[in-house]
């Protein structure tokens, strides 16, 4: 008996063994096979372009109200208003512009890392700490308790770090602490199909602005950056070049791309044709991670916060970096460019969210 | 879910940053390149290896190459992380870019040697502090110590006998060493127990890699390479384009938006986030009746930008309607509200599709090359939401390829074009002091009743935009 089971554990760790060596061989072969077709670095086909003259952005705007550290925000499509959530469970909606708060909601839970507004203005979703992914509708009835309207949509098995709708109200896409992301049926919460592949926590996701959509990405504690077929569940492409966790990840506005921001202190752009790594903006005096990243409308800019409370703003095709913002007093958390790119709102530990333009 | 500073991962993984700064504070002492660090003088003592403020920031500029500003702001972090720790006001880890005296952390006392700081130690500290200023502590420090003497008690006997005989050793230094070691252990202390109100630089938030996730890789780990390899094999097969040629189209990409891009180049009449003028936004509207030059310009760069803009998609059907394929923008708007409808009214719609569009004899029957007609409506027996998908392209691609281009040289596109407005840029206000008034603007959850918002909810793709006050 015990020498059978003996062999047996040896046969197991001899092909765990092989597995291992096969799957390492094979990586890098496709990287050479991803190295034949490089053949220019982006800043040098970017030379002919015109550089960026002198750049001049402020604070436009600054929203106080969260009583602890802001996670996460997210725009509404009408440009102005926003939800953001913070680390003491509240959740507010604001007309920025106005600076007004039009809703306000306490989770059950804190730490709400993940917020989203719906595309229709309607509703919004939170999640955090309680592993779920929750839709609230937005009401102005008199007595409104929004909380009572909640609809309890994705259960995930460890904290919610990030979710998204779809082109509708009708289904969201979740990232999560257990390693999956996942996407749900709103109205009866029921799993449509479920994202497996990332070897640990994964903290970010990004749906791809493709006309034929069905595509995300999503960025891990893996170091991976993987672009996710949404019908199939299968992973299509994946990334491996940060040396630290991917806390953001954002398309491309062109959807041929798109940007990662790491707590190894970078932000790169991997192109999904090519399939490679082709920028990296990094700079040495940087030396915080990277918690948010996401492009000026025309892709030209890259803008990104910092856990060193700054927001350093890259010339995408250059490489280089453009200018550096102050302001926030802590971490920045979180940083979205308004639908119509005419501002970015960027979201703070110091319980702050300011706008820029 | 534990949360708060990390545990059981060395912080040198946890917070990459902290080995780089440690590399930044080590080639700053570098005999060569380093600060040029002298006696500097506190009051009567005179402290050795120190230097000012100045210098900190003086270097951070010659070796990075940055502004003033940025190395005041990095040679902050650097000392509120307890690298560098002030001479002169030692509670206050602040970096000032004057005269200053400043000194080095110890290695013994980095944030990412001495890690966690415990307990005990922090004890024997406050110990110290309370016998040496005889009882007389600061308030947060004294509500420490009395927390902690409740709560190792046990050992409180050692804690004192301890702090004893640090405060003995430390009698027979030299007063100089003595204020040193001083500053370093506060400055220790005060980033790893920083006082109320004073930002704890060491939090990093709700754990991440928790055993869970580790513990279900190790057992997965056959299954791990097995997919590994699956990957990879797929992978290798994919086609890849040619660097320069993906390259090439982020210049193409850059060209045509940049005059678009807000940031880059401005909008007009303003800006309404520099301004407080919403003009913008009420002249871009999803619905006006007359668009914008730059608007009507982008429905020419790709057919994606002219069918998902709402005004550009209605241009669009009057054009197919002129060619009586009207139905086929019905039909991708129906297969489109498949794909993104709610999962109970999923045979509804399949049915409601078919019945429109694909049955023979169809009001609006679409033109669907037979095999994969064929394909759909054997697939629309078990319908899903996902049935449509090859109809959906195939019509997609026949508006993009065949209708697409001739609405950019129609007559209709050209007028639009003719007739769309350049606004005229805000003249700068003679009291730029004064601000304008920022009016709301109704919220998209008011613009139907209640009930409604369900329903509203379901169609995809754009929201209504309330029409701005005046």
């Amino acid at each position: 008996m015990h020498s059978r089971m003996a062999t047996e554990g040896l046969r197991e760790n001899e092909t765990l063994a092989s597995l291992k060596s096969e799957a390492e061989s094979l990586k890098g072969k496709l990287e050479e096979e991803r190295a034949k077709l490089h053949d220019v670095e982006l800043h040098q086909v970017a030379e002919r372009v015109e550089a960026l003259g002198q750049f001049v952005m402020k604070t436009r705007r600054t929203l106080k109200g969260h009583g602890n550290k802001v996670l996460c925000m997210d725009w509404c499509k009408d440009k102005r208003r926003i939800v953001s959530s913070s680390q003491d469970g509240k959740v507010i909606v604001w007309d920025s512009f106005t600076t007004n708060k039009e809703h306000a909601v306490t989770m059950p839970c804190t730490w709400v890392m993940a917020c989203a507004y719906a595309p229709s203005g309607c509703a919004i979703a939170c999640g955090g700490l309680d592993n779920k992914c929750s839709v609230y509708p937005l009401t102005f009835e008199k007595n409104e308790n929004m909380a009572a309207k909640k609809k309890s949509v994705a259960m995930h098995t460890n904290y919610l770090s990030a979710c998204s709708f779809t082109n509708s109200d009708m289904q969201i896409l979740t990232a999560s602490g257990d390693g999956t992301c996942a996407l749900w049926d709103v109205e009866s919460g029921q799993l449509l199909q479920s994202f497996h592949g990332h070897g640990a926590d994964v903290l970010c996701l990004d749906l791809a602005p493709s006309e034929t959509g069905n595509t995300f990405v999503s960025g891990g504690c893996d170091k991976k950056a993987m672009v996710w077929d949404m019908r199939s569940g299968q992973c299509i492409q994946s990334f491996e070049t940060h040396d630290s966790d991917i806390n953001s990840v954002r398309y491309y506005p062109s959807g041929d791309a798109f940007a990662s921001g790491s707590d190894d202190a970078t932000c790169r752009l991997y192109d999904l044709r090519a399939d490679r790594e082709v920028a990296i903006y990094s700079k040495e005096s940087i030396i915080f991670g990277a918690s948010s990243v996401d492009f000026s409308l025309s892709g030209r800019l890259l803008f990104a916060g910092y856990n060193d409370y700054t927001i350093n703003v890259w010339d995408v095709l250059k490489g280089s970096r453009v200018s550096i913002l102050f302001g926030h007093e802590n971490r920045v958390s979180t940083l979205r460019v308004s639908p119509d790119g005419t501002a970015f709102c960027s979201g703070s530990w110091d319980h702050t969210l300011r706008i820029w333009a | 879910m534990t949360i708060g500073g990390p545990r059981g991962r060395h912080p040198r993984l946890q917070m990459p940053c902290l080995r780089k700064m440690e590399r930044m504070i080590v080639s700053m002492q570098d005999p060569d390149m380093g600060i040029k660090m002298r006696n500097q003088r506190l009051l009567i003592t005179v402290i050795p290896h120190a230097m000012t403020g100045n210098d900190i920031v003086e270097w951070l500029i010659q070796k990075y190459g940055i502004s003033e500003e940025e190395a005041l702001h990095l040679g902050n972090l650097i000392v509120k992380h307890g690298y560098i720790y002030p001479l002169r006001d030692p509670r206050s880890l602040v970096l000032r870019a004057d005269e200053s005296p400043y000194r080095f952390q110890t290695p013994y006392f980095w944030t990412s040697t001495k890690w966690p700081a415990t307990e005990l130690d922090y004890a024997i500290y406050l110990a110290k502090k309370n016998i040496r200023k005889q009882g007389d502590l600061i308030e947060h420090e004294k509500d420490n110590y009395n927390l902690l003497h409740k709560r190792i008690n046990h050992t409180w006997d050692f804690v004192v006998m301890q702090a004893r005989e640090q405060l003995r050793a430390a009698k027979q230094r030299r007063k100089g060493d003595r204020i040193v070691i001083d500053c370093q252990e506060q400055a220790f202390w005060l980033v790893n127990r920083p006082p109320p109100g004073a930002p704890n630089v060491l939090e990093q938030g709700p754990e991440r890699r928790n055993c869970h996730t580790t513990r279900v890789q190790l057992t997965k780990n056959m299954d791990y390479y097995k997919r590994e390899i699956e990957y990879c094999r797929k992978a290798m097969a994919r086609t890849r384009v040619k660097s320069s040629i993906c390259l090439e189209g982020y210049i193409k990409f850059n060209e045509q938006y940049v005059p678009h891009d807000p940031i880059m180049s401005g909008c007009l009449p303003s800006n309404p986030w520099i301004t407080d003028d919403t003009t913008y936004w009420v002249m871009n509207a999803p619905t006006v009746t007359t668009p914008t030059k730059l608007r009507v310009e982008r429905w020419g760069f790709n057919f994606s930008e002219l069918i998902m803009d709402p005004l550009g998609r209605a241009q669009l059907l009057e054009f197919l309607k002129k060619e009586f394929s009207a139905e086929n923008l019905s039909f991708w708007e129906a297969c489109e509200e498949l794909r993104y409808g709610e999962q109970s009214r999923i045979a509804e719609i399949v049915d409601s599709i078919y019945q429109q569009f694909l049955a023979p004899g169809a009001t609006r029957w679409v033109n669907i090359d037979s095999k994969t007609m064929e394909r759909t409506l054997e697939g629309i027996k078990t319908p899903h939401r996902y049935v449509m998908d090859d109809a959906q392209m195939h019509i997609y691609m026949l508006m993009k390829k065949d209708s697409y281009p001739r609405f950019l040289k129609s007559d209709l596109y050209k007028n639009l074009l003719a007739e769309a407005i350049i606004p005229p840029e805000t003249k700068k206000r003679v009291f730029p002091f004064m601000r304008k008034q920022r009016h709301s603007s109704p919220s998209p959850a008011l613009l139907l009743p209640a009930g409604d918002a369900e329903e509203r909810g379901r169609s995809p793709s754009t929201a209504p935009v309330p029409e701005e006050e005046s």
